[in-house]
């Protein structure tokens, strides 16, 4: 306490401004809850190829380790083309059923590059933004003109469309029925066509090869042995998608981000606000057609081939279930949303038959065959049906995705913490209650 | 002149004359108030100023400027806010970003690609905002969603979200429905101190007489689509074809 004023306030003055100085610190830019998740992410991506393995790769449980390099990078890429989804359908509520058809677009694009220019990873993956950004520019701009239903029946028009051309009068371009596949003979003017060995190039960084893995097994004796696979491209991708959800949560806290969701909110008042939503949303379009084209270019630097199958709408479909599944307009649910369908696609639809006697065979014969005849249709080929309820079940008891599920764990552990102390509990229940 | 000049406007749907032939003319700076039944087509007027309708014939002037044919933003960049009668917010924002969203609208225009820089880093806007929140009253509710608070909150809000853009002519859809009697007092004063502390000039749409003859300097009443007399308010209080049509409804009506 000080009787001068004057001597006041210079301490106020520099009060603010220590505050100033603390928002501008943190990580990147982003506030600590952003910065935490983002770390989290790193953290997780990176130590992929152990936390998918985490049984011994010689039992028979095996099956369910998810950490094998080919599901790995479509772990992380279609994650990212969820997280550009997201930005789209999960601030503005556009629901564009097409955007297949730009991952399609910018996988043919990074084909292309591959034949024509060489097979550095960067010009295919660049190629295919750029390809993208292009052809989401021009589908936006007629899409858009509608919203609502209409929005989404335009784009699922566009999308089938292009599939459609791309399967047939395209083929020269998109190699049609077959797909378009690397050749002996293709140019690639910044490269060589052939290697010394005779064979077509791989898809490589500055020469480091995207297929490369560094396999590092691990025994505990009497336990058995791990296996995990350090891959060279897992580990691009997923350093690119650590840089793609860094960027949408950069979006999501900008001024443009918040004027995405008062375009959900309410586009009229947003309207008689002097905002014209149209370039917004056009702009939200175009940025989630770029992530689709960045996934399609990721996709063709892992495993050159393209074909026109992956613009049709069951694959537009999907990303719209990763969305929703794993929670439309948060940061991390896109990504969770992709993870559990690709798991559920790679890991479940492996189990047949003979995998499930194999576990209920320690029941007496007549119980495990009605196990076996009741589990089958949800696993192996029934993989669908189980996802299915699944999506189900989340939409009608967690509209908020997976991530509000999190929330919703999250808090009951609070609160019985809070019980525990017993003290605090009456005041835990109230906030609970005003929380809901 | 007055600074909005409305000439013979009309405006028809299907079989039901909304508005019919309305002359109206707002001098700068003043509060103009219009009055009349419920389905007199008062809203439907507005809605014509705003560009949310297009009227069948006649022309609206701003600042001798054409409102019509022009979208609801580049109207609303001309300098003219409206609060609707239902009130219009962003109900999954909350109340500090309700208000943010004028500002930058007010500092960028139409669009702006700002899509790197944080909101929270906007200290600017943000003080802007926190301002007009402290005028209304509302800094306490700066951080919940705008879809809870009270219908009167909720208004007051969406005045807040006009205000904040220093329009130039200010249109009020009956601002004081559904507040309590407390805040049709404040809202009274609030609309009184901007109206000494700048230049803006007010359409206020009213059912409460109460707040009518408080601010208006200025009335016209409204009937069947066309008005029946505009002239200041001592005139319109003791106006024989206004008590006929308006005023000699029941007491509550008029109260
Ligand atoms: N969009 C519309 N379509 C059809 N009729 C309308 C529309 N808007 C208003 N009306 C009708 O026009 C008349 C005037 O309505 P309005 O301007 O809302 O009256 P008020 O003076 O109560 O604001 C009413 O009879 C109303 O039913
Ligand atoms: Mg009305």
């Amino acid at each position: 306490m000080t009787a001068n004023p004057e001597l006041g306030r210079p301490d106020a003055a520099r009060g603010t401004r220590t505050a100033a100085r603390r928002e501008r610190s943190g990580f990147l830019g982003l506030t600590g809850r952003d910065a935490g998740l983002l770390l989290l992410v790193i953290v997780l991506t990176m130590a992929a190829p152990v936390l998918l393995n985490p049984f011994p790769a010689t039992s028979s449980l095996a099956q369910f380790n998810a950490g094998y390099p080919d599901l790995m990078q479509r772990f992380v890429i279609f994650g990212i083309f969820a997280i550009g989804f997201n930005i789209l359908f999960g601030l503005t509520g556009y629901l564009s059923f097409g955007h297949a058809a730009f991952l399609g677009a910018g996988s043919f694009a990074g084909v292309w590059m591959f034949k024509l220019l060489g097979m550095n990873v960067l010009l295919a993956i660049g190629a295919s933004m750029a390809v993208a950004a292009l052809f989401s520019l021009m589908v936006g701009y007629v899409s858009l003109r509608r919203s609502g239903i209409y929005f989404s029946i335009l784009t699922l028009a566009f999308a089938q469309m292009s599939f459609a051309l791309a399967y047939s009068v395209l083929t020269p371009i998109t190699g049609g029925e077959t797909g378009l596949q690397l050749a002996l003979n293709d140019p690639r003017i910044l490269g060589e066509s052939v290697t010394a060995s005779g064979n077509i190039p791989l898809p490589s960084l500055f020469g480091l090869e995207m297929r490369t893995t560094e396999l590092v097994t691990f025994r505990i004796e009497g336990l058995g042995v791990w296996a995990f696979p350090f891959n060279v491209g897992y580990y691009f991708c997923a350093a690119v998608m650590i840089v793609a959800f860094y960027v949408s949560i950069r979006i999501f806290r900008s001024p443009f981000g918040m004027m995405l969701r008062a375009v959900k909110s309410n586009q009229q008042r947003l309207n008689y606000t002097g905002v014209s939503s149209r370039p917004y949303t056009l702009a939200a379009f175009v940025i989630s057609g770029v992530y689709a084209g960045l996934a399609g270019g990721l996709l063709v630097s892992m495993d050159p081939l393209a074909g026109a199958e992956r613009m049709q709408w069951t694959a537009s479909g999907e990303v719209v279930l990763m969305t929703i599944l794993g929670g439309a307009g948060t940061l991390i649910g896109p990504v969770l949303g992709a993870g559990l369908i690709k798991y559920f696609e790679n890991i479940f639809s492996k189990i047949n038959k003979g995998v499930l006697e194999g576990w209920f065979s320690v029941f007496p014969d007549g119980l495990s065959d009605v196990l076996v005849t009741i589990v089958y249709p949800f696993v192996g080929k029934g993989w669908h049906l189980t996802l299915g309820i699944v999506f189900m079940l989340v939409v009608i008891f967690l509209p908020g995705g997976l991530v509000e599920g999190g929330q919703r764990l999250g808090r009951v552990f609070r609160r019985s913490d809070r019980k525990g102390l017993g003290v605090e509990a009456p005041a835990a229940d109230t906030r609970a209650k005003a929380e809901e | 002149m007055g600074i909005l000049e409305v000439k013979n406007v009309s405006k028809r749907f299907g079989g039901l004359q909304a508005l019919g032939d309305v002359n109206l003319s707002v001098a700068e700076n003043t509060v103009h108030a219009i009055i009349g039944p419920n389905g007199a087509g008062k809203s439907t007027l507005l809605n014509c100023l705003v560009g949310k309708l297009i009227p069948d014939t006649g022309s609206v002037m701003f600042d001798g400027q054409s409102v019509l044919g022009r979208k609801p933003h580049e109207i609303n960049q001309m300098g003219i806010s409206r609060v609707f009668q239902t009130p219009e917010i962003f109900g999954d924002l909350s109340v500090l970003e309700n208000v943010m969203i004028p500002c930058f609208a007010h500092r960028d225009g139409a669009f702006a690609l700002n899509a790197w820089s944080a909101v929270r880093r906007q200290t600017g806007v943000r003080e802007q905002a926190e301002a007009i929140l402290e005028d209304m009253n509302m800094t306490s509710a700066r951080d919940i969603h705008a879809a809870a608070l009270s219908r009167g909150d909720k208004r007051r809000l969406e005045m807040a979200m006009c205000l904040v853009q220093e329009p130039r002519l200010l249109l009020l859809d009956e601002p004081t429905a559904g507040m309590a009697r407390a805040d049709t007092n404040n809202t009274i004063d609030l609309l009184r101190e901007i109206k000494e502390k700048r230049d803006i000039t007010m359409c206020i749409i009213e059912h409460d007489m109460h707040v009518v003859f408080s601010l208006a300097e200025r009335i016209t009443v409204l009937a069947q689509g066309t008005p029946l007399v505009e002239d200041v308010p001592e005139a319109i209080k003791g106006h024989p074809k206004v008590q006929e049509a308006y005023l000699g409804q029941p007491a509550e009506e008029a109260a």
